[in-house]
């Protein structure tokens, strides 16, 4: 089994999983191809991959690899 | 009275209109109900947030649980901010994931030196709004209550100056008004005044000294009553706004009777 960097912790990695599949499992909902989410909310959710932004379009078409660095950030309270 | 002030004197930043002079910042609320409670009582249409790693409570029960979608079901623009970050690079980093998060260009531009003072770190404030500016966004920028700094922002492309009454946290007030005085007579931009107000007195200061408008979270989301103290803030705004646009008396070393003493009767 692969491992990966999933917001600073070592996480297993199945293999074929795109960046959508990680929104999906760290947010619980379902992600839409275009990288909305299914229920029509708005998701608020953004992805670095390896220090690189992956833009929500991309989600469904990124593979994560091995040892790849994934972070997966939102807005919180501050300011 | 607030309708009449947003006709006759609009707050415009970054090319659109706020009917609020008072923006709010959302860190050190205890629960996100109380905290929504606070913005529609201070009358906000313009909120910071923190980018932050998603955890569990973050928003995992779907739409309408999360900060983001209080905000937008309130019809609050979200002021995404780069809090925490020390450096240009980190600062440039978390505007790109706010802006790819929350579908927004502004940015609160926040590059602190250290974590005891909070204070801004100009050089890389101003290495990072240059950036910023370059790759599109509309740069609120935290700054000390330096007019050099202030003025150099705003020659980078800055969208609004943002200016420290004192440092985070602390509820001093305004420690240096001539400075802010100063930043406001030769600004062409916005200028808020952020971080350091304690009570509505203070964000009344700031406006009497020219501000655009205040931005606060702690002296709210950490008082006693915040849905109580919110309402006061957007009060003390208000009228600090009309008695600065209404042209105050000069001070006066003596006494001026407001009572004429001609035709006072012999007792």
């Amino acid at each position: 089994m692969s491992i990966i960097q999933l917001n600073g912790a070592a996480a297993p990695l199945a293999a074929g999983t795109t960046v959508a599949d990680l929104v999906a499992a760290v947010t619980g909902r379902a992600i839409l191809p275009t990288g909305q989410p299914a229920d029509g909310g708005r998701l608020g959710v953004a992805v670095a991959r390896n220090a690189d932004i992956v833009p929500r379009s991309q989600w469904s078409a990124t593979a994560v690899v091995a040892d790849d660095d994934v972070e997966i950030v939102t807005a919180v309270q501050g300011g | 009275m607030t309708e009449i002030l947003t006709e006759t004197d609009p707050f415009t930043v970054a090319g659109v209109p706020l009917g609020s002079r008072l923006i709010m910042g959302t860190g050190g609320a205890p629960s996100l109900d109380g905290l929504g409670a606070a913005l529609v009582a201070s009358g906000t249409e313009l909120t910071t947030v923190a980018m932050r790693r998603y955890a569990p409570g973050s928003g995992g029960g779907g739409a309408g649980t999360n900060l983001f979608e209080l905000l937008l079901e309130n019809n609050i623009r979200v002021l995404p901010n780069t809090a925490g970050c020390f450096t240009a690079r980190e600062a440039v980093m978390t505007a790109e994931l706010a802006r790819e998060a929350l579908e927004t260009d502004w940015v609160k531009l926040e590059v602190i030196a250290d974590e005891n003072t909070l204070l801004p770190d100009a050089v890389e404030l101003v290495d990072a709004t240059e950036q910023l500016v370059n790759r599109g966004f509309k740069v609120f920028a935290y700054t000390n209550d330096d007019p050099v700094v202030a003025l150099r922002l705003e020659q980078l492309g800055a969208a609004a100056v943002m200016p420290l009454g004192a440092p985070i946290g602390t509820g001093l007030g305004i420690l240096n008004p001539h400075n802010i005085e100063l930043i406001v007579s030769r600004a062409g931009v916005p200028v808020v005044l952020d971080a350091g107000i304690g009570t509505a007195s203070d964000a009344a200061l700031a406006m009497e000294l020219g501000c655009d408008a205040v931005l606060l979270a702690t002296a709210v989301t950490r008082a006693q009553d915040p849905v109580r103290m919110a309402e006061a803030f957007k009060h003390a705004v208000i009228g600090g706004r009309l008695a600065s646009r209404a042209g105050r008396i000069p001070k006066r070393a003596h006494a001026l009777a407001s009572s004429a003493m001609e035709g006072r009767p012999d007792l």
